[in-house]
C-alpha cells in the first residue's frame, strides 16, 4: 500500500536519509524507531508527501506520491503531526470535524464517525471547549480524532503518544492497531521502544538516515544491535503478559566504575 | 456534559440566526435613516413621498419641491449609502480573509500592499497631473496601482517556493508598504496647495462625490469578490491548523493563498478607488464578529461583510451629520471609533481570557 524505494534526502549538504527502502502493506502497523536525529520524522514526511526525496521515490498504491494532487493525497493518507497548531479559538468538536471537511464522504456518516472517534480518545466531555486551551495530551487526542475521521487507507503518526499518560498511550495505540487489523496501513514514529514492541507488528530501526533492521519486534529489538545504535547498555526481556519484548536500560560500566571511584575517594582512609 | 452539549448546539444556531436578522434589520433601518437625513433640508413627508414614488407609480415633476426631494434622495443619498455598504462589506470580508490567511487577528486588507499602492497611484495622478482617461484617471489609476503593488509583493515573496512562507510575504509586504509610503510622502511634499486639498480627501477617505456611476462600477467587482471569497470558507478554517496540516487535510495552500490575495486585492482596490483609503473597518469588524460567533469562516465571512457595510454606512451618516454643513472625512471617523473599540476588545480579552 505504501512503499519507499531507495529514497535518499540531502538538505544543505547533509544526508538525512540514505537509500531507504521500506514496504508497509495494508493490515500492518509499522513503527519507525531509532535514536534522536536518525531520520524517523524525515522519512514519515517523505511518506506524507511533504517533500520529495532527492533520489528514489515513495509510492502509494504503486503510484508515486508526487503524481497525486493535494486533494487526492488527503483521500489516501492522514497525518498526525508531532505538534498541533491552532490559530483561532475553534471548539474541540469543530477541530475534529475539520478532518472530514474536504473529503468526499457521505455526510450521513459524519456524526457517527466523529462521535466514535471522539469517544475512542475520551474527548467527548471537551467537545465544546476552546481547543486553544487544551493541555498537550488533550491536544494530541483531539488531533488523533481529527486524523481518524479523515478515514484514509493510510494513517501516518509522528510520535502520537509523546504527550499522553499511560492510559491514553495504550488506548491510542490499541485503536491504531485495530485500524491496521481492519486492513488499513498505519505507520508511527515512536520513541518508546516498549510501546512500539507491544503494539506494532513490524519495527523499522533507523540510524543516521539508514534503515538498519526491519521485521518483527523480537527480531529487531536485539540487545547487541540496540546497544550499538543507541550507545546505551540495555537488557531485553519478555513481557510478563504479552508475547513481546521489553527493553530496559542498564547502567553503563564506565558510569559504574566512576561511581565506585567517587565512593572510594569520598571514603576517608 | 453530554446533555450540555446537546443543549448548547441549538441555542448557538438560534443566536446566529438572531444576529443575521438583527444586522440585516439594522442595515435596512440605517439605509432609510441615511437617505432621510442630510445637509439639504427637505421636509420629511416629501422625502417619504419620493422614497415610495417609484413603487407607487407616481411621476415627479422636475423643478418642483417634490422634484428636489426626489433628486436628493435618489441621486445623492441613496448611491452614497449603497457605496458605503459595498465598501464596508468588501473591506471587512477581505480583512477576515487576511486574518485567516496569516493566522493573525491584527492583519487587515492593507497587509498585502493594496491600500498603500492605491494611495501612491492616486497621489501620482494628482501631483503629476496625469490625465489620460479624464475623470476616470484617478479611480482606474488607483485600482491598477493597488493591484500591481500586491502582485509585486507576491512575486517578490514567491511563497509557493518556500515551505510555509507567510512570514516572508508579511516582511516583503512591510518593506513595499514602507517604500510606497515614502514615495507618497515625497510626492505630497512636491504638491501645490490645491493639489494638497484633493490629496487630503483621498488619504482620509470621502464618500462625498459618489454618484450612481461609481456605485455601478464598484458593485459588480465587489459582489463577484464577495461571492468568490465566501466560497473559501472551508479551506480558511483548515488553515487554522497551520499550513502543513491544512495540506494534509486536502487544502492546496499555495493555490488558496494566491486566490485569497487576488480576491483581497480586487475587493480593496475596488473599494478605495473612488473614495480613498478607509481604515480600521477591515481590522475591527472581523475581530468583533469572531468574539460574537467564534472563528468558523462559514459565518464569519458573511457576517463580517454585513457588519462592515452597516458600520461604514453609519460612519458616513455620522460624517455628514455631526458638523453640518461640513463633512468630517470618513477615515478619521472610522479610525477614531475603531481605535478605542479595538482597545476595549484587547482589554476585554485580557480580563476575560475569552476569544
Amino acid at each position: 500500500m505504501l512503499s519507499v524505494h531507495h529514497a535518499s534526502l540531502t538538505l544543505d549538504g547533509r544526508r538525512l536519509l540514505d537509500d531507504v527502502s521500506l514496504d508497509c502493506p495494508a493490515g500492518s502497523l509499522t513503527a519507525l524507531i531509532g535514536p534522536n536525529g536518525a531520520g524517523k520524522s524525515t522519512l514519515l514526511g517523505l511518506m506524507a508527501g511533504d517533500r520529495s526525496p532527492s533520489d528514489g521515490h515513495v509510492a502509494i498504491n504503486e503510484c508515486p506520491v508526487a503524481a497525486y494532487s493535494v486533494r487526492e493525497l488527503a483521500a489516501w493518507r492522514a497525518v498526525m503531526p508531532q505538534d498541533s497548531v491552532l490559530r483561532f479559538a475553534y471548539r474541540v468538536e469543530e477541530v475534529v470535524r475539520m478532518g472530514r471537511a474536504l473529503r468526499d464522504l457521505p455526510p450521513d456518516d459524519d456524526e457517527r464517525t466523529i462521535g466514535t472517534a471522539m469517544r475512542d480518545v475520551e474527548i467527548e466531555p471537551l467537545a465544546q471547549r476552546n481547543a486553544m486551551t487544551l493541555s498537550g495530551g488533550e491536544q494530541a487526542r483531539t488531533t488523533f480524532a481529527r486524523v481518524r475521521v479523515q478515514q484514509t487507507p493510510i494513517l501516518l503518526l509522528d510520535e502520537p503518544t509523546a504527550a499522553l499518560d499511560l492510559r491514553h498511550q495504550e488506548r491510542l495505540l490499541q485503536r491504531s492497531a485495530d485500524w491496521a487489523a481492519q486492513g488499513h496501513c498505519v505507520v508511527a514514529v515512536m520513541h518508546d521502544l516498549n510501546l512500539a514492541a507491544a503494539h506494532a507488528d513490524r519495527l523499522a530501526l533507523l540510524d543516521q538516515g539508514r534503515l538498519i533492521a526491519h521485521g518483527r519486534p523480537w527480531d529487531v529489538l536485539e540487545s547487541g544491535q540496540l546497544e550499538a545504535i543507541y550507545r546505551q547498555p540495555v537488557c531485553v526481556m519478555r513481557h510478563p503478559e504479552r508475547d513481546c519484548p521489553v527493553v530496559v536500560t542498564t547502567t553503563p560500566t564506565d558510569v559504574k566504575r566512576a561511581r565506585s571511584t567517587n565512593a572510594d575517594m569520598e571514603t576517608p582512609t | 456534559m453530554t446533555t450540555l452539549t446537546s443543549t448548547l448546539m441549538p441555542s448557538r444556531s438560534s443566536a446566529l440566526h438572531r444576529l443575521y436578522t438583527g444586522l440585516l434589520l439594522a442595515m435596512l433601518a440605517g439605509l432609510v435613516v441615511s437617505v432621510m437625513s442630510g445637509v439639504v433640508q427637505v421636509p420629511s413627508q416629501e422625502l417619504l413621498a419620493a422614497l415610495i414614488a417609484p413603487f407607487s407609480g407616481t411621476t415627479m415633476q422636475t423643478g418642483s419641491e417634490s422634484g428636489v426631494a426626489h433628486a436628493v434622495l435618489w441621486e445623492l443619498r441613496l448611491p452614497r449609502a449603497l457605496m458605503a455598504l459595498l465598501i464596508g462589506a468588501s473591506l471587512a470580508m477581505a480583512g477576515a480573509a487576511m486574518q485567516g490567511l496569516f493566522g493573525n487577528p491584527l492583519a487587515d486588507p492593507g497587509i498585502v500592499g493594496v491600500s498603500s499602492g492605491a494611495s501612491l497611484g492616486a497621489v501620482m495622478i494628482i501631483v503629476l497631473r496625469i490625465d489620460v482617461l479624464g475623470a476616470w484617471t484617478l479611480p482606474v489609476g488607483a485600482f491598477c496601482s493597488g493591484f500591481v503593488t500586491t502582485w509585486l509583493i507576491y512575486l517578490l515573496a514567491r511563497p509557493s517556493q518556500f515551505e510555509g512562507d507567510n512570514a516572508r510575504l508579511l516582511l516583503i509586504g512591510i518593506a513595499i508598504n514602507a517604500v510606497a509610503g515614502a514615495m507618497t510622502g515625497y510626492l505630497t511634499y512636491l504638491a501645490s496647495v490645491e493639489q494638497l486639498e484633493s490629496l487630503m480627501f483621498w488619504s482620509m477617505g470621502s464618500l462625498a462625490s459618489v454618484g450612481w456611476t461609481p456605485v455601478l462600477t464598484v458593485a459588480p467587482l465587489a459582489l463577484v469578490g464577495l461571492v468568490l471569497l465566501r466560497r473559501q470558507a472551508i479551506p480558511l478554517d483548515l488553515l487554522a491548523l497551520g499550513e502543513r496540516q491544512a495540506r494534509h487535510a486536502g487544502v492546496d495552500v499555495t493555490r488558496l493563498r494566491r486566490r485569497l490575495i487576488a480576491l483581497t486585492a480586487l475587493l480593496t482596490a475596488a473599494a478605495v478607488a473612488f473614495t480613498g483609503t478607509i481604515g480600521f473597518i477591515g481590522l475591527v469588524v472581523p475581530h468583533l464578529m469572531r468574539t460574537l460567533i467564534g472563528p468558523g469562516h462559514r459565518h464569519l465571512l458573511p457576517l463580517s461583510a454585513i457588519g462592515g457595510g452597516l458600520l461604514l454606512m453609519l460612519a458616513d451618516l455620522g460624517a455628514r451629520s455631526l458638523d453640518p454643513p461640513n463633512e468630517i472625512p470618513i477615515g478619521i471617523l472610522t479610525a477614531s471609533l475603531g481605535g478605542p473599540f479595538f482597545l476595549w476588545l484587547v482589554a476585554r480579552r485580557q480580563a476575560g481570557g475569552g476569544h
